[in-house]
């Protein structure tokens, strides 16, 4: 059985660069920037690191990534994938590394260098294959969750595309906030209806942009974490989900819900003892890599009851002063999403919070925190999910 | 005694007006070409023209495609084809190129076996290209037709055939020539007329038929004005002859004869007699009886119903960007990468196939072939699955504008199957505005990609447009 780790590791220091188009960085220097942020941020150096867990989907290979820009003296380096939960899934196997008693002090780090591409959007290089394998981008595939949701729940497309737009809208204005986020204005929301369709019914402002950034957690055993910082952030469930890619090859799957959020949720709420995630948690970063995903996690995270999402949206419940803010940092929509980086930014969102330097942003006494990160296709993906919170308890 | 036991046509749905391309030009056109779709070619419409024979095919034991638009100079597209069709393990497949009577010579070879019971299958197709600007981007057009001979079940029989070599050239693409190259007009249709004259009265002499014997006549000429004046030349009467698709479909090649044929078996009554002539480097000529039998047999999609069914809106620069003729803008994504050719052949039975795997446990069908089952897991309780023929209808679907292709927007489906079975499939031969969830999808043949000379082929979406399942 799934025993987790409740409380028994806690982030002691965090590092996050801005987001951007670093035309003048490299993956090398983000990683530093990252790296020495979050040391300067706990007060250590690298010498005290034991072992790095490295998270990064296609900026390098090896944990020989981390280890030459950082000289980081033979230590462990692990280079962990796991498409767009590559990040998060970096910070779950130190955090376990931890746990074990293996090591007593741990880095995971994220990092993703995707403008150096040369193409606007993202790309993945897969492995030689016989060429079958469907061409659709990302915002084609996730496009399908809109209509297929609409139409089950009775909603108008004209509302729903304005339901959509109002996640946009939440996720900028919240990101205007943030002086690390990518885009940092709000955007209307005439404009983000009007932006030019990329995937039909989503325009351009439908989807997250492609930026480059790293972030970084120092962790240790959650007995040990006060002696390092005043407000640690404790771990309570990390949970990831595999998908057999069920709705590619079975009829019943209809695209309303996402198989894998729904699994890491109960095994996540389990691990923490969460039993009414609306009420308990304070807020939550979930990946809005376009809009009808954020809209569908809020149903299959049971934020909103199955059906009932988009009234939620439309009353306000998940904007920064509503009754659960999501995405309080601007979220993928505003942050852009460096694959590797993408978790371990979220998790920068709780932690912040939690020692109340989040600034205009800032929500009264947060307790209890979930991240989510969601990588591949609807029809098939890995769903990663933490709780992390203030107190130990 | 052998013949004809069943034939089928292939018009690609797409049609050029070929006043497009006059007013491209500042020149003048009339009527429409039927231009294969970006990702069909001969190979593809070959395929398609055999499927629309039905059931028929199954048993082959011969395939011949003729074609002289194949994808390569060394490697066979036979083969490809006689996968996608499902064709016996040990079919004899052979490519007939380079020649524009291929398509006929495959025939008289084919029922010259078939006579001894060897069932051959011959498909012929052809996208050729005439340069812009000159008078053949607007004569040639593309298409294909397939015929099964047989010694059993004729819908017509084969009575008499002649045939005549001459050395000329009239009409010639080297091996690196993209475009059909010709001299002085005058001269090849001078020969062309003379050396059909002269066949034609070896074949009355050898037979003692003349024209006034049959009563419909296939005379394959390399233009609407030579059809015209040979039919005048030979005293064919309007009612016997079989009019040339010269203004709707263009002059299809190796398949233009074939064509033809198909469209005067499709009228043709018990007892007619038909004479056919194709050309090229000499000419074939065949004379062919009808049986009773032409009253039971249909092909999947009449050519009535092709030649109806078409989107004549593509735009002639499309045209153009389809075939390569003009460079464009590349995507900004990467190019499509070369298909491992281990992975391909490792592929060929499920991917050229269509053939996935069904649970025996459950029942549930799955594509592409799984070997733990999605529904109830069990693992290697699979058995081969064909998901060809059957009905299929869009679940969900959406319009990729981002995706690299030719002609974009990419429309990608979600397909259910009567029976059981999804997939996640390019939608193709469709205009957005035309998608509704839960409407009936056929699936066809198509090239894939072209990536560092390889054409790889699979099955695509269509929207279903008229004909009838297995």
């Amino acid at each position: 059985m799934t025993r987790g780790i409740k409380d028994k590791v806690a982030i002691i220091g965090m590092g996050c660069t801005q987001f951007g188009e670093h035309w003048d960085k490299s993956t090398d220097d983000l990683l530093v920037d990252a790296a020495y942020e979050a040391f300067a941020d706990a007060g250590l150096g690298p010498e005290d690191i034991d072992a790095y867990w490295l998270g990064t989907m296609q900026s390098g290979y090896a944990g020989i990534v981390l280890s030459g820009p950082l000289k980081s003296q033979y230590k462990p380096v692990t280079r962990v994938e796991n498409m767009c939960a590559t990040g998060s899934d970096a910070f779950r196997n130190a955090c376990y590394a931890v746990a074990s008693g293996a090591y007593d002090m741990a880095m995971a780090i994220g990092v993703e260098k995707l403008k150096d591409s040369g193409y606007s959007g993202l790309t993945i290089a897969e492995p030689p294959h016989d060429g079958t394998k469907l061409d659709v981008t990302a915002p084609a595939a996730f496009s399908l969750l809109a209509p297929a949701y609409f139409n089950k729940f009775g909603v108008d497309p004209k509302q729903g595309k304005e339901v959509l737009a109002k996640i946009a809208w939440k996720n900028h204005k919240n990101g205007s906030l943030n002086p690390k986020a990518q885009y940092r204005t709000e955007i209307p929301m005439e404009k983000i209806c009007s932006s030019p369709m990329v995937a039909a019914p989503l325009g351009i402002l439908d989807c997250s942009g492609v930026a480059d950034g790293a972030a970084a957690a120092i962790i240790v055993r959650a007995e040990d974490a006060e002696k390092y910082c005043k407000q640690p952030t404790f771990v309570k469930a990390l949970s990831v989900s595999a998908g057999p890619g069920h709705g590619a090859l079975h009829q019943d799957f209809d695209f309303t819900s996402i198989p894998e959020n729904c699994a890491a949720a109960k095994d996540a709420y389990d691990q923490a003892g969460i039993k009414n995630p609306r009420q308990e948690l304070s807020m939550a970063e979930v990946h809005d890599c376009f809009t009808p995903t954020e809209l569908v996690i809020y149903e299959d995270l049971g934020f909103s009851k199955r059906g009932e999402g988009w009234k939620d949206v439309l009353a306000g419940t998940f904007e920064l002063a509503g009754e659960l803010p999501v995405n309080p940092d601007g979220g993928l929509k505003s942050f852009g999403h460096p694959i590797g980086a993408s978790g371990l930014r979220m998790l920068y969102e709780a932690y912040l919070q939690f020692q109340g330097k989040a600034g205009q942003r800032q929500l009264k006494d947060p307790k209890l925190a979930l991240t989510h990160n969601l990588g591949g296709y609807p029809w098939q993906c890995v769903c990663f999910i933490s709780i992390v919170g203030s107190q130990l308890g | 005694m052998a013949g004809i036991t069943g034939y089928g046509a292939r018009i690609p749905y797409f049609r050029l007006e070929k006043k497009k391309i006059g007013e491209a030009w500042g020149t003048y056109g009339a009527g429409e070409k039927a231009v294969a779709n970006h990702d069909e070619d001969s190979v593809s419409l070959a395929v398609a023209a055999a499927v629309d024979c039905g059931k028929e095919t199954a048993d082959a034991d011969c395939l011949y495609l003729a074609t002289t638009t194949g994808p390569y100079g060394e490697k066979g597209s036979a083969s490809t084809a006689a996968m996608a069709l499902g064709l016996k393990k040990d079919v004899r497949t052979m490519d007939i190129t380079g020649s524009l009577k291929g398509g006929i010579s495959g025939l008289l070879s084919g029922l010259e076996q078939a006579e001894s019971g060897i069932k051959t299958l011959v498909a012929m197709s052809d996208c050729r290209l005439g340069a812009p600007q000159g008078p053949y981007e607007q004569v040639l057009g593309d298409g294909a037709a397939a015929f099964v001979l047989g010694n059993d079940d004729i819908i017509a029989e084969l009575e008499a055939s002649e045939s005549a070599n001459q050395e000329v050239m009239a009409y010639w693409r080297s091996s690196t020539d993209r475009f059909l190259q010709t001299g002085e007009d005058r001269f090849a249709s001078t020969k062309y007329v003379e050396i059909l004259m002269a066949a034609m009265g070896n074949f009355a002499k050898q037979t003692g038929a003349t024209i006034k014997d049959f009563d419909k006549v296939v005379l394959d000429a390399p233009s609407a004005k030579l059809h015209k004046l040979t039919a005048r030349m030979l005293k064919v009467s309007p009612e016997q002859l079989i009019e040339g698709m010269y203004d709707s479909i263009g002059h299809t090649g190796c398949a233009n004869v074939g064509l033809m044929l198909v469209s005067a078996l499709s009228n043709a009554e018990p007892g007619e007699r038909i004479l056919v002539a194709a050309f090229g480097e000499g000419c074939h000529i065949a004379a062919f009886k009808v049986t009773e039998k032409i009253v039971s047999f249909k092909p999947k999609r009449p050519l009535k119903e092709q030649l109806a069914n078409k989107d004549n809106s593509v735009r002639y620069t499309d045209y153009l960007k389809w075939r390569g003729i003009i460079e464009t803008e590349p995507p900004r994504r990467p190019a499509v990468p070369k298909p491992s050719q281990p992975a391909l052949y490792r592929g060929y039975d499920q991917n050229l196939g269509f053939i996935g795997s069904r649970c025996k446990k459950c029942g549930t069908p799955q594509f592409p072939k799984q070997r733990v089952c999605v529904h109830c897991q069990a693992k290697d309780e699979m058995e081969d699955y064909s998901f060809k023929n059957k009905t299929a209808r869009l679940a969900t679907y959406t319009v990729d504008y981002l995706a690299a292709s030719v002609a974009p927007p990419t429309v990608i489906g979600v397909v259910d199957f009567q029976g059981g079975g999804r997939m996640l499939a390019e939608v193709t031969d469709c205009r957005p505005e035309q998608m509704r969830i839960g409407m009936e999808l056929d699936f066809c043949f198509r090239r894939l990609q072209v990536a560092d000379g390889i054409s790889n082929y699979f099955w695509k979406a269509v929207p279903k447009r008229g004909g009838t399942n297995d």
